[in-house]
């Protein structure tokens, strides 16, 4: 668009504060995983950098690391499946109630977090408890799965909408099987649009603290369940504040992993 | 201190629950011992100690169990190991409910219960009595809690003490003048400190409020804070209601309330003795007091299950964890007053036991211990109903508004 | 394989059940089914002598929900924080996203992208915790008005932005998805064609902006409508619909009554997302 340099000044000053609002309480956890106050005292009157040292040895932080890494990756693995076979149906086929289905996969996403937990919750209770299934790192991945398929699938949805399906029906059309259809043509087309959304799935999963609260079983604690754990514990807490401030800096390896995998758009766009 | 646990576990959840199935149902006729007229289930006591199976499985608290690896130099979990030979699998429990439930598995041998969940586990045959002989360690258990309310039964103990704590009064020493000695202070509706009182964000906290009218409003009769009929209930609640024109806040986990401390968003409300610790060694000057009217509590005990796999590790543990060594390791991690008189030699703060009142009697019979509120009154009256839990937590919605 | 293949391939009809089967089956049985339980849970009591749950059919919890005043102002006040913070995103949102996708050189785009993104990986509760010192007496922001007491403190003003920060990026990410779609060269036709900048924007720009916009806000709105946890660490003495729900659920063990409540949040969102769905938004998330 033809915009005044007026105009994009304005946008780009927007942008600048926009970021700054962003950035400076996460500037806020990296300083205060300093301040010697176990309370975060304003400002730090005393910085070191013994919580370093201290979560470093805090096993119980990598564990609870581990823990939800495993889980984003099987919530994940399981939306991108589902997500992409939805997509397909959806974008390929006219049936009825297809409005309906597009409606009902939005529904876990939609509804407010705790509403989901405690449904899957007394769910879970009711009918997996009676087959002997306790609640454990199972019920959290198909908790986080359920919110997590509706990413997959505008993703990988958007795309099969740009893309068409010319180059398939050539496939099909030159003699080769759907599944070399699928491996040669499909695929390589949604590859990017799966590599998005897995990563925005992840990243959901990764930091959900609500639906894991009353999905988790006794004993599973993700990293967000032993934030919110420590968190209240005042010897703790400037613990949280490292751990907080390696995630951010790690959270650049996925996004980073991604675009290399993928090209540019892949860590980034949704479509 | 398990805040948020803290928060939930002063739930015992809509009641004594399973007891009704197992007790004298909706018919509280019974002449049972329990409150309402309750039946407790038949289970025998360990008669001796064996050797151990090699492992033990315990329930509890966060904070209570560690091994070192939180932090290397509180541990011990790896001494007990090495001495018994019984590995520790441990979960860390997070409300009183999940307690219950997980102790309804099987699974487990031992558990930390709270005093809201000590009764529900007991009515519910979850736990057997202890046999107090094979615990060596018992007799230097302090005698006000030995034998209460939400750890015996008729006489007969159902667990090993694990520690208390009161929840005071806090207050900004350069805020805050004259020196509060009564809870008066956080009930006055023209409080010059109005937007920096805090109180506890949890239904028990209704307790506070009916302890400050039994003792300002005689004519009310609240024999027992957590036994509290439908006038009594509705004159807690309306105080409260009052109450919430002066908050600043509701607070329900302790970093938050250091915090608010520390900064002077609260100067004045209830604490527990570790807050007030840490907010002292934050270099804010706070004061606590236990006020004249007396004060709520908790109090933990450490249980064995009925269908322990790993009984004689269970007890093992159970001795292990009431040890001078080891209950003064968990006293001044969690910030706790110890069970063992012993422990007060141990702590490696010398003033440990002083700072927290474990040797002082006095001071801890002025504690109304939580206790889940049931219909049947826990004061013993078998002429009215009282209010539940469930209907706590209710009311509570409407005080904060 | 590759007879399965060619003959899946005559029989469209029945590869949309092999597609559909799983996903559906996943999500009528372990979310629908649960919410199902839920609702008709709502209807339940708990005794309050044996606490067990009595399932009989009662209409008490609903009552209490209607007559009780707190429950109303607590609704209201809920959906009054929801509309907030997603009118906050928008307005800061839309600039970003229009600047991201319109503005910004593509390689800067890239790192814009990820920089909208990165906040997502750290976590909620450190972020909401970073406000709460942030709001605190004495706190920079009271700090930046002019010191101690000067700021707004703790309370409903704390959690609206706490909200409206946690969920931005959530609403930034579909409209710069949108625009980024919207090819520059009908922008410049449009221009060519004589349209002023006001016209190109009613006319083509804000067909994609609405929906993009209000698939953002199914995220913010519905996010805000269902929490607990900011409003208790910068809430004040305030409290929101999910409070009561996981007060009566986790401490009082009254999943009844719990339900019941939960009903509002799904009710109000689901009236939402008719309303929305015909702007196209559900496809834009």
């Amino acid at each position: 668009m033809t915009l005044s340099p007026a105009a994009r000044w304005s946008l780009r000053i927007a942008m600048g504060l926009g970021l700054v609002f962003i950035y400076v309480p996460l500037l806020l956890v990296l300083v205060n995983s300093f301040n010697g106050d176990r309370t975060f005292a304003w400002p730090p009157d005393d910085l070191t950098t013994r919580w370093w040292a201290a979560a470093w040895a805090n096993e119980g932080a990598r564990q609870a690391l581990l823990t939800s890494v495993k889980a984003g990756l099987g919530a994940t693995a399981i939306a991108l499946v589902l997500g992409t076979m939805v997509s397909f149906a959806v974008q390929r086929f006219a049936f009825f109630g297809r409005d309906t289905v597009s409606l009902l996969i939005i529904l876990p996403i939609a509804l407010p977090g705790i509403v989901t937990g405690i449904a899957l919750d007394s769910a879970w209770r009711s009918v997996m408890g009676d087959l002997g299934i306790g609640k454990g790192m199972f019920s959290v991945i198909v908790g986080h799965a359920t919110f997590c398929v509706v990413i997959v699938y505008n993703n990988v949805l958007a795309r099969l909408r740009r893309t068409g399906t010319s180059l398939e029906d050539a496939s099909a059309d030159l003699g080769a099987s759907p599944w070399q259809t699928f491996r040669f043509i499909t695929f390589p087309m949604i590859r990017t649009a799966l590599l998005a959304g897995g990563l925005l799935a992840f990243a959901l999963s990764f930091d959900e603290i609500i639906v894991t609260t009353f999905t988790a079983g006794p004993g599973v604690t993700t990293l967000p369940i032993w934030i919110f754990n420590n968190l209240f514990r005042p010897n703790q807490a400037p613990i949280v504040n490292v751990v907080a401030a390696v995630l951010i800096v790690l959270s650049v390896i996925p996004v980073w992993l991604a675009q290399r995998l993928a090209g540019p758009e892949a860590g980034a766009s949704r479509t | 201190m398990h805040s948020s646990s803290r928060m939930v576990m002063a739930a015992l959840a809509a009641g004594v629950l399973t007891l009704a199935g197992c007790g004298g149902g909706g018919d509280s006729e019974g002449s049972g011992s329990g409150p309402g007229g309750m039946a407790v289930p038949k289970i025998d006591k360990m008669a001796s100690l064996g050797a151990g199976e090699g492992t033990v499985n315990v329930v509890s608290w966060a904070g209570y169990v560690e091994d070192g690896t939180t932090d290397k130099a509180v541990d011990w979990v790896t001494g007990f190991e090495k001495e018994t030979g019984c590995q520790v699998n441990n979960k860390v429990a997070g409300t009183s409910d999940e307690m219950v439930a997980l102790m309804k598995t099987g699974e487990y041998d031992v558990v930390s219960a709270s005093g809201d969940a000590s009764l529900r586990l007991i009515y519910g045959g979850d736990v057997a009595p202890v046999n107090t002989d094979l615990l060596t360690n018992y007799k230097d258990v302090f005698e006000g809690l030995k034998n209460k309310t939400w750890n015996s039964v008729d006489g007969q103990a159902y667990g090993a003490p694990h520690g208390r704590g009161a929840n005071l009064l806090m207050y900004r020493t350069d805020v805050v003048k004259p020196a509060p000695t009564s809870w008066s202070v956080v009930f006055d509706p023209a409080s010059p400190y109005k937007g920096k009182i805090t109180a506890y964000d949890s239904p028990i906290y209704i307790a506070d409020a009916a302890l400050y009218l039994m003792k300002t409003k005689p004519e009310l009769n609240i024999k027992n804070p957590y036994a509290l009929d439908d006038t009594q209930f509705q004159a807690a609640v309306d105080l409260l209601k009052q109450q919430n024109e002066v908050i600043g806040e509701y607070w329900s986990d302790y970093t938050k309330e250091v915090q608010a401390f520390k900064a002077g968003n609260s100067v004045l409300g209830t604490t527990w003795q570790v807050i007030a610790n840490l907010t002292k060694a934050d270099k804010a000057p706070v004061e606590v007091v236990l006020p004249s009217e007396g004060a709520t509590g908790w109090s933990d005990t450490w249980m064995v299950s009925a269908k322990a796999k790993h009984p004689n590790c269970a007890y093992l543990w159970m001795n292990h964890i009431i040890s001078p060594e080891a209950n003064a390791g968990v006293a001044e991690w969690f910030g706790e007053a110890p069970s063992n008189k012993l422990s007060c030699g141990k702590t490696k703060d010398p003033q440990h036991c002083t700072t927290f009142h474990a040797e002082d009697e006095a001071y801890f019979d002025q504690v109304w211990y939580w206790t889940t509120p049931l219909a049947q009154c826990v004061d013993g009256r078998t002429d009215v109903t009282c209010k539940d839990y469930a209907a706590w937590t209710q009311a509570w919605t409407t005080v904060k508004g | 394989m590759t007879a399965l293949g060619s003959y899946l391939h005559r029989h469209p009809r029945l590869r949309l059940a092999g597609l559909l089967s799983a996903p559906l089956l996943w999500l009528v049985v372990a979310y629908l089914g649960a919410l199902a339980v839920l609702l008709v849970s709502a209807f339940w009591t708990v005794n309050g002598f044996t606490g067990e749950t009595v399932r009989e059919f009662s209409l008490a919890n609903f009552r209490t929900i209607l007559t009780e005043e707190v429950y109303r102002a607590v609704t209201l006040r809920s959906i009054g924080v929801a509309a907030a913070v997603t009118a906050i995103c928008v307005v800061v949102a839309v600039p970003m996203a229009f600047f991201m996708a319109k503005v910004a050189s593509a390689r800067s785009r890239h790192w814009l992208v990820i920089a909208i993104l990165t906040p997502l990986w750290a976590s909620y509760l450190v972020k909401a915790y970073a406000w709460r010192i942030l709001f605190a007496n004495g706190g920079p922001v009271d700090t930046l008005l002019g010191g101690p007491g000067r700021g707004p403190g703790y309370g409903l003003f704390a959690t609206v932005v706490v909200l409206s920060y946690l969920w931005l990026p959530y609403m930034i990410l579909p409209i710069y998805a949108g625009l980024e779609r919207l090819p520059d060269s009908l922008l410049e036709a449009s221009a060519d064609l004589g349209a002023r900048a006001g016209r190109t924007f009613r006319a083509i720009v804000l067909p994609i902006l609405v929906p993009a916009v209000f698939a953002g806000s199914i995220f913010t709105f519905s996010l805000s409508l269902g929490d607990y946890i900011t409003v208790q660490i910068v809430g004040g003495k305030t409290q929101l619909l999910g409070n009561v729900v996981y007060a009566n659920i986790g401490a009082a063990n009254n999943l009844p009554f719990a339900a019941a409540i939960a009903t509002i949040p799904v009710l109000v969102m689901v009236i939402y997302l008719v309303a929305v769905r015909r702007s196209g938004a559900l496809e834009q998330l």
